[in-house]
């Protein structure tokens, strides 16, 4: 037998309570740029500057050790973090440390990283560097300024597209639902304080493409619905063509779901973060598409009559050779 | 309706093998690299025995372009560096110095003046012949080939209370950073081809950076030694030596500290006697001590200068002098024709190594500011690699398994597409000879997902359409009719972001970029012909009076 989510097609009241649904949506907006604006987010290297070195041993990791090591060397804020991860060896124990970016160097110095690295190697012989990154601040601030200017771009480029193929209505729709995945999904890396990299804009943007996927395909059958049955009332048509694309909806995010759970379990914890905001994009995307774009389009409603040329515009060309 | 015309048919076939076609050589990813690097090294070295076998481990008439691996999956050193195009400013001005000053002498003496180094200030000994002078010396003024500003000259002349100031004009400067930039990219170029690694990526970006990867270099403060030395050698005659840092070297002479004597200092005469522009050749070798040493060769210019000066000078000591620092000063001995020579100092074998090839390949125009540096360990890579393989496997299974559970005999027409989808994404990245990166593989991941979308809004359809319950024929075919439009406009607005994430983008993320960019392509593809071609080829031989999506 088939595996079915719905025997037949659901018959959901998805919009009984718009304005709740609206209303919880902007209360979670707002609470993700509160904690934006009061704790921040934990930028990585790429986008403020300073160095991580990745260090793998087969002894434990002993984090207090570690920093009294470099302690000495007044390098500033330095954070130790252990990583732990089920695809590592047994003896295989990493860590990870961050040093800030070093007051009056546009550059990035050798002399600091070597530094580091004997100071450690000091204390624990048989430590390794895996990996050393180094970004100036003068990259990193140009970094966040393309990071925000293609986030802008994208979302700026899929309103017109939008708006060519549909109406003006759907596109403020899937825009704003877009603007609040976005702000969601900055708002959970900031509460988490989970680490916020380039690789983090790349997945912020597949957010965008995803959601947008979704809501388009919603709109999509809006559209056919509205011109199949003229007559029936905006908020029907629209619970008929959400109750209808509903089971593929869910097929696609399942699968989605499932591909990437697979790779946030068993991908490594390198990209683990990145995986984590696809995750997040894709049920926030998915929740966006019928609670925000479309509640968003029943507010502003919809010129019904397709078919026919707009009645005013014709009057007032009408009136040119009169 | 459910027919396709027969060459379709065969374009669609053709298309998915040509992809497929493209793919094998990844799936045999050590064999094929060992093949490509014995064809190279064949080309440039010639054929042995061990070449040969390697280059047998994968026939010649397969393919053999390969998935380039990012720094990130390989391991390696990735370095931007700014070029301080400024630097350059400084001595073309003082190479105008002597030409204003025989242009001017008729009319008036003149005397150079304290000027900041991008600029020339000339004081004339006779302040009423401004307007003269300024003509002599606009005179002097070359003509700047651009794009746009017809009669662009290369300095600006202006007058000052008796004083001429000369600058460089906007066109100049921009000329002459073209000319800097092009000439660092170069001498980078060369001098890690003189070290012989494989595929190094060397790029231009913006107006002053330069991007470099190379993949298998140990470090990237290895890689800085290399490429971040200016290597400017000179021989200069030695006035003195000391060790006050702050003595008056006098006109004409400049005071240079020495590299491994600490606290000495020489005092040389600013104009060199031969430079290392001169040079042909630079090896590394060792001395009459056996101690490492840097043994070079002139061109004939470069020789006779040399020869003439070391006959004039015997007895007295020259300074060797790279990036203001005194190598060594040895005394002449005797004249030196041939103009071959060795320099020794302070070396072990990896610097003098080093050197040498700094030499033989030129010295850099400007410095260079290192933004950032990134070494990736091979290990990280490997692992991540290995991650990465089993993450994707167990996607591709889970999502393999669901649609058959969800759609059957559907789903597994959607399956077969899936894994056309992914292999023509891999023919598609070695045919652009693309690079993939760990968000790529994502990027993969996140495809695999998302391509049964355009599979599962058709089969939904369908489903939709048997439920008003149409004949099957009709039902397939109205089911791929209307699920287009949302097909189409939900992938172009995913392609939309892919296309600015490339441009905007940069290293890992360019490589999500475009995974995802052509996972969109080929997943609409294989959904919308490939899936469809064997939807039809099985329902005109089977021709069941129902289905079941």
């Amino acid at each position: 037998m088939r595996l079915r989510l719905f025997k037949q097609a659901p018959n959901f009241d998805y919009f009984s309570r718009w304005k709740l649904w609206l209303g919880i949506s902007a209360l979670m907006m707002v609470v993700a740029a509160a904690s934006f604006l009061i704790q921040g987010l934990n930028f990585g290297i790429d986008f403020r500057g300073g160095t991580t070195i990745r260090t793998e041993s087969p002894m434990v990791v002993d984090v207090a050790e570690y920093r009294g090591a470099l302690e000495v060397l007044e390098l500033g804020d330095i954070s130790i973090t252990e990583v732990f991860d089920p695809t590592f060896r047994e003896d295989q124990n990493v860590a990870m440390i961050r040093i800030q970016a070093q007051d009056g160097q546009e550059a990035v110095t050798t002399d600091t990283i070597q530094a580091v690295q004997t100071a450690l190697q000091t204390v624990r012989p048989e430590i390794k560097f895996i990996s050393v990154e180094s970004v100036g601040p003068k990259v990193s601030g140009e970094l966040i300024q393309t990071a925000a200017i293609a986030v802008v771009l994208a979302i700026g480029a899929v309103l017109i597209y939008i708006w060519l193929r549909f109406e003006w209505q759907f596109a403020a729709g899937a825009v704003l639902a877009l603007v609040h995945d976005v702000v969601l999904t900055i708002g959970v890396f900031s509460e988490l304080q989970i680490r916020f990299d380039l690789a983090i804009i790349a997945a912020l943007l597949t957010i965008v493409g995803y959601s947008l996927n979704d809501t388009v395909v919603v709109f999509d059958r809006v559209r056919e619905n509205l011109r199949k049955y003229k007559k029936r009332d905006l908020k029907e048509v629209m619970n008929l063509s959400i109750n209808e694309t509903m089971s593929r909806t869910f097929m696609t995010s399942f699968t989605t779901l499932l591909a990437l759970i697979a790779l946030f379990v068993l991908g490594g914890d390198v990209i683990r973060g990145f995986v984590f905001a696809m995750i997040w994009g894709v049920i926030v995307g998915t929740y966006s598409s019928i609670f925000v774009a479309s509640a968003i389009l029943l507010y502003f409603g919809v010129k019904r009559d397709w078919s026919k040329p707009d009645a005013n515009a014709g009057n007032q060309y009408a009136n040119i050779d009169a | 309706m459910l027919q396709i015309d027969l060459w379709k048919r065969i374009l669609i076939a053709l298309t998915c093998a040509i992809g497929i076609w493209l793919a094998l050589p990844n799936a045999f990813y050590g064999p094929v690299e060992q093949h490509n690097d014995a064809v190279a090294a064949m080309e440039v070295a010639g054929s042995t025995p061990e070449l040969e076998a390697q280059r047998a481990l994968w026939p010649e008439w397969l393919p053999s372009g390969l998935v380039n691996l990012g720094l990130d999956l390989r391991g390696g050193a990735h370095l931007l560096a700014e070029v301080k195009v400024e630097d350059v400013y400084a001595s073309r001005m003082e190479a105008r110095w002597p030409e204003v000053r025989d242009a001017l002498r008729s009319l008036t003496p003149v005397r150079r003046q304290q000027s900041p180094a991008d600029e020339l200030r000339v004081r004339l000994n006779d302040p009423t012949k401004m307007a003269e002078a300024l003509e002599i010396t606009r005179g002097l003024a070359q003509p700047v080939p651009t794009l746009s500003g017809v009669g662009a000259t290369d300095i600006e002349v202006r007058g000052d209370d008796g004083t001429i100031i000369i600058t460089f004009s906007d066109a100049e400067k921009q000329a002459t950073d073209e000319r800097t930039m092009q000439q660092s990219l170069e001498i980078i170029r060369r001098r890690i081809d003189e070290v012989g690694t494989r595929e190094p990526t060397i790029q231009r970006q913006g107006t002053d950076r330069i991007l470099i990867q190379v993949p298998g270099v140990g470090s990237a403060a290895e890689l800085k030694a290399i490429i971040g030395t200016t290597a400017q050698l000179t021989f200069n005659p030695v006035v003195s030596r000391g060790t006050d840092a702050n003595a008056n070297p006098g006109l004409g002479n400049k005071l240079i500290p020495s590299i491994d004597e600490p606290g000495a200092f020489y005092t040389v005469e600013s104009a060199a006697v031969v430079t290392g522009e001169e040079l042909v050749d630079a090896q590394p070798s060792f001395d009459q001590n056996g101690r490492p040493a840097v043994s070079f060769r002139f061109n004939t210019s470069g020789a006779r200068k040399f020869g003439d000066y070391t006959a004039e000078n015997i007895g007295s000591p020259f300074a060797i002098v790279l990036d203001d620092e005194v190598i060594s000063a040895p005394t002449i001995q005797s004249h030196i024709p041939g103009g071959s020579g060795i320099i020794t100092g302070n070396f072990n074998v990896e610097e003098s190594t080093n050197l040498a090839i700094l030499l033989r390949a030129g010295a850099l125009p400007a410095g260079l500011e290192f933004l950032e540096e990134r070494t990736i360990g091979p290990e990280l890579g490997q692992d991540s690699i290995d991650a990465g393989k089993v993450a994707t496997i167990v996607a591709f299974v889970a999502v393999l398994f669901f649609m058959f559970v969800s759609y059957g005999l559907f789903g597994i027409f959607a399956n077969i597409a899936l894994i056309i989808n992914v292999a023509m994404i891999f023919g598609l990245l070695s045919l652009v000879g693309a690079t993939l990166t760990l968000p790529g593989i994502a990027g993969i991941v996140l495809t695999v997902g998302m391509a049964v979308d355009a599979n599962v809004l058709v089969f939904e359809r369908i489903r939709e359409e048997l439920r008003t319950a149409k004949g099957p024929a009709r039902a397939i075919s109205l089911g791929y009719e209307k699920a287009l439009s949302a097909i189409i406009d939900a992938n172009i607005t995913t392609l939309i972001t892919a296309v600015i994430l490339f441009v905007m983008g940069s290293g890992p993320v360019r490589g999500f970029a475009i995974t995802l960019g052509f996972g969109i392509i080929t997943s609409v593809f294989t959904a919308i012909f490939v899936t469809r071609l064997m939807v039809v080829i099985w329902f005109e031989r089977a021709r069941p009076k129902t289905i079941e999506v």
